[in-house]
């Protein structure tokens, strides 16, 4: 039952006939992980925990640094140093008090990725390496978890949603991740810090429609955007019958780590 | 003929040993050796770029690796 002041609250949520107290109970009862503190991580998590999602986990290792805060909208300046889930989760608890927010102060792995993920509804990627995008793919599918991809590069952002065994995941289009160093990451080639701020939101969206089982999630499409032409594209997929992971002969049937995906800015970061 | 590539309409230089892989190379397309191709909405192994053929009409999506976040 809401109370008063949670009719109040949610009352711009609550007169959507999408919605409705229902909607908003639903809301409430969800579980969603984000995966990443950062740029894609900072206004997922506002955003979750102003619509009232009950519990939102968030995983991050790193602590905030002051070349974060061009875009990572999550944390200020007085953060500077600070655990970045424990900046988050302080702005997630003054922003919403009815929300329960977890913390994972770690770097997703092949070792704690399954147990991570177990406790939530829908879970989203906000990471910055290939290792950690494909190793939430395959942790995902093989629990068969809903999960929202995101990416973002200087001015374009990718995003879709996978629901596994039902739609195209990341390995039906990129069956194997890019070797070491081969594409340039945010920390090389920047990143305009307005573009998280646009694919976060899709990607929040997208946990809110789950939740409410409202509307056509980002399924079998590949979403494209490009600020600087300022264009959206979208891409029509289908499941890929050769995809390693969800085909019809899948060779990947235990997460692993994808070490040779990642980058030696990741690795200094770790 | 033309092709559509990434929603644009290309007009090329009629070419019957056109393949995919040829197309990446003479378009000069970035990261050539890690995107992904979509062909007429399948996704097409990377295997088969050498003997693919591009023919009038082909619609290609090029897929590229974003791997940010934070």
């Amino acid at each position: 039952m809401l109370t008063d002041e949670q009719i109040e609250r949610y009352s711009r949520h609550i007169m959507l006939k999408e919605v409705g107290g229902k909607g908003q109970q639903r809301l409430f009862d969800g579980r969603v992980l984000i995966i990443g503190a950062g740029g894609l991580g900072s206004p997922i998590a506002l955003y979750l925990a102003a619509a009232g999602v009950g519990a939102i986990g968030i995983a991050d290792a790193d602590d905030v640094d002051l070349s974060n805060l061009q875009r990572q909208v999550i944390h200020f300046t007085p953060d500077v140093g600070k655990p970045k889930v424990e900046s988050a989760r302080e702005k997630m608890e003054a922003i919403n008090p009815d929300v329960r927010v977890r913390t994972y102060k770690e770097w997703v792995s092949a070792a704690n990725i399954g147990s991570i993920i177990a406790d939530y509804d829908f879970v989203i990627d906000g990471t910055d390496n290939f290792a950690a995008k494909f190793l939430i793919n395959d942790a995902c599918v093989l629990a068969g978890k809903p999960y929202s991809h995101g990416g973002i590069l200087q001015f374009d952002g990718q995003t879709m949603t996978v629901r596994p065994g039902e739609s195209a995941c990341y390995r039906c289009i990129f069956p194997e991740p890019p070797p070491k160093d081969a594409i340039p990451t945010c920390s090389r080639a920047g990143v305009i810090g307005v573009l998280p701020g646009v694919l976060g939101a899709i990607q929040a969206t997208e946990a809110i429609k789950f939740l409410l089982a409202k509307g056509d999630l980002l399924t079998n499409r590949l979403l494209t955007y490009n600020a600087l032409r300022m264009k959206f594209r979208e891409i029509p997929l289908k499941r890929n019958p050769a995809c390693p992971i969800c085909g019809e002969h899948p060779t990947i049937t235990e997460v692993k780590d994808e070490l040779d995906a990642l980058t030696v800015c990741d690795l200094e970061h770790r | 003929m033309k092709i559509t590539i990434n929603g644009k309409e290309t007009a090329l230089a009629e070419n019957p040993a056109r393949t995919v892989e040829s197309l990446l190379d003479e378009l000069d397309v970035a990261q050539r050796q890690y995107i992904s191709v979509e062909l007429n909405g399948e996704i097409l192994e990377r295997d088969a770029f050498g003997n693919t053929p591009v023919q009038s009409g082909d619609i290609l999506e090029f897929l590229y690796f974003m791997g940010g976040g934070r």
